[in-house]
This record gives C-alpha cells, sequence and structure tokens, in this order.
C-alpha cells in the first residue's frame, strides 16, 4: 500500500465481505483475481518482483497475474487450480475474504465449498462465447448454496470491440436463467480483466456504462441484514463451569450464534429435549451485554439448572424448529469413495454429531441443464443428488433456504473420518421452475 | 467487542466489525476443538501470532481456565526477551507448557546443525516427536493463510497423518462453518484460528485488546549485522562471519523466530499506534521481508509442510 491519508482511513473499523470467484482459467478467472489484488494495491512489492522473475524465466514478456494465485507446485507445472485457495485484501472501505474456486468441471466441490461461506460470488464469462454450460453450472452451484448476491463478470469486452449489445445479451440470458433459479440478486458488470477495465478503475472504453465497478460493487453490496426477522439459533458448542471459589456455581453456554438474535430476558427451549428456561445473562467475550447476535461468539446463562450439553440448540420458546430424525436433502458429493444407499455414516449438524444410515437417493442433478436422473443408486466425486437420511438422534434441523447455518450439515465416513457430502435441508432451489422438472411427487421435491 | 457506530461503512444495527467477525470465527474454533478433541496443545512461542492465539483461547473460556497445554520448540536461538515474555505469560495464567528443544536433539546427536546455522528447519522433527509422545490430538498454530502461497490453500483443520506429513491433495473440503477433525488413532489434526486474519488484523487487535508484546516488536536500538539483505542479531548462533561488519541501528523485529534467520527492519516505531501504520505503509509483505528460510525456493514452504513443519 502506498500511505496516505486515505489508506490509513483504512484502519478504522469496517465490515467484512466474504466472497467466491467461480469461472476456468481460459474465461481470466486468475487475472481478474490478480488484478484486483494488483489495483487494490494489496500486491506487495516482493510478491510482484516473485511474479515478474517467474514470468521472465517462462519467457513471458509481461507479468503474468494469474501467477500471483497459483500457490502448489503441481499446478504451478501444469497451469490449473486445483483446491480452494483464499485471499485477501482490503480497501479503505471494505475488508475481503476471497475464496478462489477452480470453475473446472470436476471441481464442482471446489466451488460448492467456496460458495458455503459466501455472501456473494462473481460468475465470470467470456464475451466471446457468452452463457456456457459451464456458466450454467456456476449459476446452479450459487443458486444451490443460496449466496445472496451475484455478480455476473463479463470479461475480455475489449476483445468484442466493448460492444454494448454482446454484453446486454449475455446479461440477458444469465439474469432470466439466474432469476428462474431463486438468485435474489444479479448484477452483471462488463468488464476486461487483462485491459483493467471496470474492475477496479472504471473504463474508459465503455461510456455506455454506467454501473458500478467490480470493486465498487464489492465495497457496497450489504453484508448485513436485519436479523430480527430470522428465526433465532444458539447450537451449544460447550459448557462453561469454573467451579473455582470466585465463580463456584457459574455455568455458561458457550456457542456462536448461528441465526438471528437473543436478548436477556428472553425465554428459550432447549432442543432436542423441549425445556424452556429463560435467559439470565449473555457475556459476550469479556462484557456482560443484553443482546447478540450471529455471528458472535458469546456465553449464555439460563434461570434453570437444566441438563445441556454441546450439541443442544437453544431457540426462542415460541420459535423452535422442529425436531426429526428423517433428513430430506440435497448433498454435494465431495469424496472420492461412492455414497450408496444403505450406507451407515456420520451426520454432523451444527455442533451435534450422529450415527446416520443413507434410505433413499431418489434423483441426481445434473448441472449443466438442471435434468433429473431417477434412482441413481450411489453418488460419485462432484455428483449433486437428493437424498433421505434417517438418523439414529433427532435434529433440530431447519431448512438450508430459512437458516445456511442450521440447515447444512455434513455425511463423514465412519470408517476413516473422511468427510463424504456436504447436505443442505429441504427443497433444492428457491423457485420449482426449473427446466426440465419432472412431475412433483408428494414428498415436495422441485426438481 | 466494539460498538456499532465503529464501524463506518455501514449503518446496519447489526453489524459487526471486521475484528469483531475474525475474534468470533476464531473463538468459535477453539470451543470446537475443546468439544471434540481429547489432548489439545496450543503452539506457543511468544511471537505475536502465538499470543494472540493465547488471548483468544482465554476469552473463549473466561471465567474458567483455558482446557489446553502450552508447546514450545525451542530452537536454541531464540531472543532472551521472548523467553522471558514466555516464562512470564506461563505463570501469569496458571498454564502447563511443554518445551521441545532442539539443542537437546543436537547435543544427542539425533539432528545435525545445518552449514547455515539456521535452525528453523530443524524444528519439525522436535515438534512431531513431542506430539507423538504426549499423544497431542489437535496442535493449534498461529498460522495465517495471508502468509504465503501455500498457505492459501490451508484448511482451518489440517489433518496429519503419524508422520506429521501434510498431503494437499488428502486434505477434506471444509464447508460452512462445520469443522470435520476426525482422525485414526496416531494421527492429529493442526488448527489454525487465524486462518482469515492478516498481518494488519493480528497488530490492530493487539491495540484495540491492549495485548502485552515482547520488546523486541518496537523500535530500539540494537547491534546488527547485514546478510542476504536483512539486519540479522549478532550472536552465538553463527554471525557475523569476517566480512560482516557490525553497526548499531534502530530497528524493530516484525517477526519473532530463530535468531539464525529472522531479520530485523529499520524502524522509529516505538508505539503499536507506529508500528500500524508502519505496517500499512509497507512495501514488503511480513516474510517476505524477514524470513530468511522462505526464500529457499520457490516451493520452500510446501516442502517443509509436506514434511510436519508448523
Amino acid at each position: 500500500m502506498s500511505t496516505t491519508s486515505e489508506q490509513l482511513a483504512d484502519l478504522s473499523a469496517t465490515t467484512l465481505l466474504r466472497f467466491a470467484t467461480a469461472g476456468s482459467v481460459d474465461d481470466g478467472k486468475s487475472t481478474l483475481v490478480g488484478r484486483l489484488l494488483h489495483d487494490s494495491k494489496s500486491v506487495l512489492a516482493d510478491q510482484l518482483e516473485a511474479v515478474e522473475a517467474a514470468s521472465l524465466s517462462r519467457g513471458q514478456d509481461a507479468p503474468d497475474l494469474a501467477l500471483l494465485t497459483d500457490g502448489l507446485r503441481a499446478e504451478r507445472e501444469q497451469g490449473i487450480t486445483i483446491d480452494v485457495a483464499y485471499r485477501y485484501f482490503a480497501t479503505p472501505r471494505r475488508r475481503f475474504i476471497l475464496a478462489d474456486t477452480p470453475g473446472h468441471v470436476q471441481y464442482t466441490r471446489n466451488m460448492v465449498t467456496g460458495a458455503s461461506t459466501a455472501e456473494l460470488a462473481v460468475v465470470l464469462v467470456d464475451a466471446r462465447n457468452g452463457v456456457v454450460e459451464q456458466t450454467r453450472r456456476h449459476a446452479a452451484v450459487a443458486a444451490l448454496l443460496r449466496v445472496p448476491h451475484v455478480v455476473l463478470a463479463v470479461n475480455k469486452m475489449d476483445l468484442v470491440d466493448y460492444a454494448e449489445p454482446v454484453f446486454a445479451a449475455i446479461a440477458e440470458e444469465f439474469t432470466t436463467y439466474a432469476s428462474e433459479l431463486g438468485v435474489p440478486e444479479i448484477t452483471a458488470i462488463p468488464i476486461s480483466a487483462l485491459a483493467g477495465d471496470n474492475v477496479v478503475e472504471p473504463s474508459a472504453n465503455m461510456d455506455w456504462y454506467g454501473g458500478p465497478t467490480v470493486l465498487e460493487h464489492l465495497e457496497t453490496v450489504p453484508v448485513s441484514h436485519d436479523l430480527t426477522a430470522c428465526h433465532a439459533r444458539f447450537p451449544v458448542q460447550y459448557v462453561i463451569r469454573p467451579q473455582t471459589a470466585e465463580h463456584p456455581d457459574y455455568r455458561g453456554y458457550a456457542g456462536q450464534i448461528a441465526a438471528g438474535a437473543f436478548r436477556v430476558g428472553e425465554q428459550v427451549a432447549v432442543l432436542p429435549s423441549g425445556k424452556t428456561s429463560t435467559i439470565t445473562a449473555i457475556d459476550a467475550l469479556g462484557e456482560s451485554v443484553d443482546i447478540a447476535w450471529a455471528p458472535q461468539s458469546v456465553t449464555i446463562r439460563l434461570a434453570d439448572d437444566i441438563d445441556i450439553s454441546r450439541g443442544d440448540l437453544l431457540a426462542p420458546a415460541g420459535d423452535a424448529p422442529a425436531t426429526t430424525q428423517d433428513v430430506v436433502a440435497t448433498v454435494c458429493h465431495v469424496a472420492d469413495q461412492p455414497l450408496a444407499v444403505g450406507q451407515r455414516v456420520l451426520l454432523k449438524h451444527t455442533t451435534r454429531t450422529v450415527k446416520a444410515i443413507v434410505k433413499d437417493i431418489p434423483s441426481r442433478l445434473t448441472l449443466d441443464d438442471l435434468s433429473q436422473h431417477p434412482a441413481p443408486g450411489q453418488l460419485v466425486a462432484n455428483d449433486i443428488g437428493r437424498v433421505v437420511v434417517r438418523t439414529a438422534e433427532p435434529l433440530a434441523l431447519d431448512t438450508y433456504a430459512d437458516s445456511r447455518r442450521t440447515g447444512s450439515f455434513l455425511l463423514i465416513d465412519p470408517a476413516d473420518g473422511t468427510t463424504l457430502a456436504a447436505g443442505m435441508a429441504g427443497d433444492a432451489f428457491a423457485s420449482a421452475t426449473a427446466p426440465v422438472a419432472a412431475a412433483q411427487d408428494e414428498e415436495g421435491w422441485d426438481f | 467487542m466494539t460498538t456499532v457506530t465503529d464501524v463506518h461503512d455501514t449503518d446496519s444495527p447489526f453489524a459487526l466489525s471486521h475484528l469483531d467477525s475474525l475474534e468470533s470465527e476464531a473463538v468459535h474454533i477453539f470451543r470446537e476443538v475443546a468439544g471434540e478433541f481429547e489432548r489439545p496443545v496450543i503452539l506457543f512461542s511468544g511471537g505475536k501470532d502465538s499470543i494472540v492465539m493465547l488471548h483468544l483461547a482465554l476469552k473463549a473460556f473466561a471465567p474458567a481456565a483455558i482446557p489446553f497445554s502450552l508447546l514450545h520448540v525451542d530452537t536454541g536461538h531464540n531472543f532472551p526477551e521472548v523467553i522471558e515474555y514466555r516464562d512470564r505469560t506461563v505463570e501469569k495464567h496458571g498454564l502447563r507448557l511443554h518445551v521441545a528443544s532442539v539443542q537437546e536433539y543436537i547435543d544427542a546427536g539425533k539432528l545435525r546443525e545445518r552449514p547455515d546455522g539456521t535452525r528453523n528447519p530443524l524444528q519439525t522433527v522436535p515438534l512431531t516427536e513431542a506430539i507423538q509422545q504426549h499423544r497431542f490430538d489437535a496442535v493449534f498454530g498461529g498460522g495465517r493463510r495471508d502468509e504465503e502461497k501455500a498457505r492459501a490453500k490451508e484448511r482451518v483443520f489440517s489433518l496429519r497423518d503419524e508422520f506429521s506429513q501434510w498431503d494437499p491433495r488428502r486434505q477434506r473440503p471444509e464447508l460452512w462453518q462445520l469443522y470435520n477433525g476426525r482422525h485414526a488413532p496416531g494421527e492429529h489434526v493442526r488448527v489454525f484460528p487465524l486462518s482469515n486474519w492478516t498481518e494488519l488484523d493480528v497488530w490492530q487487535y493487539i491495540e484495540r485488546e491492549g495485548i502485552e508484546l515482547p520488546q523486541i516488536y518496537f523500535a530500539h536500538e540494537r547491534e546488527v549485522f547485514s546478510r542476504n539483505g536483512m539486519w540479522l542479531t549478532a550472536g552465538e548462533w553463527g554471525g557475523p562471519k569476517d566480512g560482516e561488519p557490525v553497526v548499531r541501528r534502530t530497528i524493530r523485529y516484525r517477526t519473532v523466530g530463530d535468531m539464525s534467520c529472522t531479520g530485523a527492519v529499520d524502524s522509529d516505531a516505538t508505539t503499536l499506534e507506529a508500528v500500524i501504520a508502519e505496517i500499512a505503509a509497507s512495501r514488503l509483505t511480513e516474510r517476505g521481508a524477514t524470513r530468511a528460510d522462505d526464500k529457499l525456493s520457490e516451493a520452500a514452504m510446501e516442502d517443509r509442510k509436506r514434511e510436519g513443519y508448523f
């Protein structure tokens, strides 16, 4: 960073935006990410020198910004990206955590991983090719993971003479498609990552575009929403009982608020037991507060001495989730070994891990065209499918649409601990207008 | 916690500042490990990242004591100020400290001194054996993903085999905030609560929380000599050599590690505020400026991680 008063303003508190990128090397994704880091002055002199040296040694005449982000030797040798990488940059207005995910077809699981914690996803397309199968796949993953904001970055505008009609047609096609999948907010931006148009600096070549640059949009998109409208949820992580002379009777339930807000004086239910009590105190890492909200880590104390342990969930007494042992969900399969009907697994939901069995895999979904394939029998790496899982103990499970944190779960192989699948309870998409939707059965599956 | 009014880019009543978000996430990680593991340990060197880790752990379990012990892999070339700080901190919080000593391994003939005098790469064996000996199943490290390109792909929960090896292809996808810590007997999990913090975040947090640091992080006069473009401290570890003149300069350290490979920077910053302003204006990343051992090759860190390094 150069030191200006603006840069030092950077030192005051800002919010943090977590976002993910999706797109392939051919679309110029590494160049876009490199450009964001470079033009926001987040690339420092020694990193740039290393990139320049590496570019020169390969006979490239200009520094290859993509090299800023290729981390592992195998990737550098093969010129591919094989895993999610996390990058950090800041502007005076906001801090950013970028989950940089490879967009190649067999890396669906990486994109799902990156999108799982993202508030925003940038989907990249090549202006010359427009919306292709892979673009539809990226839109579907963003919709499936309920990423609140999606940016369509139409790249390589310099190669189509910065022509507005080219951009407008791609933007319209993508917006129509993603809206049908229920993506709540879509912003399309024409860019050239290589030349720098509309990434950080406004483009002089596209007067016809009046919207924000990619970075301006990242800086201004809302990151926090009205939590009072959410169902409040608090998974208990750990019970704090000092049992010291100073604190002989302290019993606090430690955890991170998963959704909504909790107040002192509020009546809460403990799930799955259903017992109720009243919040007497909230300790917010060193200070006592009257209200706390997601995603704060706090310790909650209750009026009654009831049996509560790790894995239990606190919720407002009048707004508690139902408990269930029959989980119907969409999963993304993330392991090399398959997931089959009848398989015994562990299911990790919030702070609770229970034994479970895969009762049924009703369908597998092809993300390119959203067609579904009934009764595949098993799911393999990068498959997206519907599953029915029976758990050994009741879970206080929300739908993923209601709460990304209390509606998500992992399926784990009990034998070696491998994470098999990432699950999202309830319907797959926000809207049921998938292009190749089969007739809905009584379970209400919507693809 | 900061109050809402401190967050200047939003008027939402529910906004969290970036430091509050990061703090909340780190505390969640500490509590997750306490809930799921039998024998966790915090790697504590007396450097700023491990000091911040310890501070977060203390907050996560207050008013109770932290349910972990500490482990320091001592290269034998540590700054005396840092060792003194380490011991004082351990005593103050009534913690249990394990020390794995590189010097003892060298004295016993189990490790050989490198020709360049650098002992950082020698830490891997004592660390691995201490983990095996004490049967630690979760090992907290202060590593951050912004430090180095190989670390950018590191998980928060990083699975290691019985030889402590890191296999990038065996790492589990990490989704939402659901950390999978299952492991076979003999394996362990390295846990990085500061994964998403940057150097600047760490310093700002130290300032906000009023955390005390060893004095070598602040500008002071010291006898140093130049090697590989860095100011190194003269000492018994193998410097200066002939032709490396010793000079007195006003310097400070940005990272604290083995004296043989931790370089100082010219600085007049004697306060946290001044240090933060200097870092914000810096044109060099933390390791690039101060760590000789990461410059060995483009893939240096990746190779050492595979072998079980931090």
